[in-house]
């Protein structure tokens, strides 16, 4: 019994953490902010969540447990929230790889800074201070 | 701020302080009445200090499609952490990606909540905008092969809504979900 939950616990901790390794993987290869943050978001909660489980099975008491859960939990709440407020200040700078993009129905709604501070792309459109974001 | 019935400010608030005693718990990892005691203490104070405007209005809990929910979801978790972590690997890097709109027929700030963090989650899409007056949720796709994969994404994100509104939205939600169906709009 002690040894299959320890293979459990073990096979577990290997997988959360080979996911959490793809992650880090996914920021490095990735050809934009978006993408990357699909990277950040989904191995790397699954990877926590596998770790998560893993521990909760080889640490003893439940005490340990339930703090585990809490971590799963916000975990599962605050990654999204987060990667969303990245994409989005990424999408409105422009930090955006437009030759990988299928289809943009987000474009010409308003999304998008007009004026540049020499950090966007090359493939940016001119520098057009009148057109207010947001709108 | 508007004066309201202390009744229905006790109904809203009561779900709160339950969630928050219960948090307290879990950090301390055990039961003892000191612990239920500063947790009550800790909620209240939280709850005066900071108020926060209500999101669960007429909302149900049905236990059946929350647990249909659930079950997609943590399906859904595993092929997309799967998905992404083997376009992380893959030799010849991402495919292309989209940015599309999805018009949803929730209308409540706590569905479209749900709806915008469970769909962060689960495969290919990540939540770039939320427009909270049309309704309309605009998300970023990984990876896509072609545009129908498109628009099988955003079909399946109403998918995600509908299972979401069932679970937890109040019978008007349903109904109007059921009515947009019947018209013969998007039913994956």
């Amino acid at each position: 019994m002690t040894a299959l939950a320890d293979v459990v616990a073990f096979a577990c901790l290997l997988a959360g953490a080979a996911l959490c390794l793809t992650a880090g993987l996914g920021l490095v290869r990735f050809p934009d902010v978006l993408s990357r943050m699909h990277a950040g978001t989904k191995p790397q909660v699954l990877g926590v969540l596998l770790v998560m489980v893993g521990a909760a099975i080889r640490l003893d008491g439940w005490a340990n447990a339930w703090m585990l859960l809490l971590v799963a939990a916000f975990q599962m709440l605050t990654a999204p929230v987060s990667a969303h407020l990245i994409s989005r200040v990424a999408y409105r700078r422009r930090h955006v790889r437009r030759d990988l993009l299928l289809v943009d129905e987000f474009a010409g709604t308003g999304h998008q800074d007009r004026v540049y501070e020499g950090d966007e792309p090359g493939d940016a459109p001119p520098e057009n201070p009148a057109v207010r974001p947001g709108g | 701020m508007t004066v309201e019935p202390a009744a229905t400010r006790l109904r809203h608030q009561v779900p709160l302080v339950v969630w928050l005693v219960l948090v307290w718990m879990l950090l301390w990892g055990t039961w003892s009445w000191a612990n239920l005691l500063s947790g009550l203490l800790v909620a209240l104070t939280v709850l005066i200090l900071l108020p926060l405007p209500h999101v669960i209005d007429g909302t149900r809990v049905r236990p059946v499609p929350l647990l249909v929910f659930l079950g997609h979801f943590v399906v859904d978790l595993f092929t997309s952490g799967a998905e992404v972590a083997w376009q992380a690997l893959r030799p010849g890097g991402v495919h292309r990606t989209a940015i599309v709109q999805v018009q949803l027929r929730a209308d409540s700030d706590l569905l479209l909540t749900l709806v915008a963090e469970a769909t962060s989650l689960v495969p290919g899409s990540l939540v770039l905008d939320l427009d909270r007056e049309h309704r309309v949720i605009t998300l970023h796709l990984l990876p896509v092969r072609d545009l129908a994969d498109v628009e099988r994404k955003k079909a399946h994100v109403l998918v995600v809504e509908r299972r979401l509104v069932r679970a937890f939205g109040s019978a008007a939600d349903v109904a109007a979900l059921e009515g947009t169906r019947r018209e013969g709009v998007p039913a994956p």
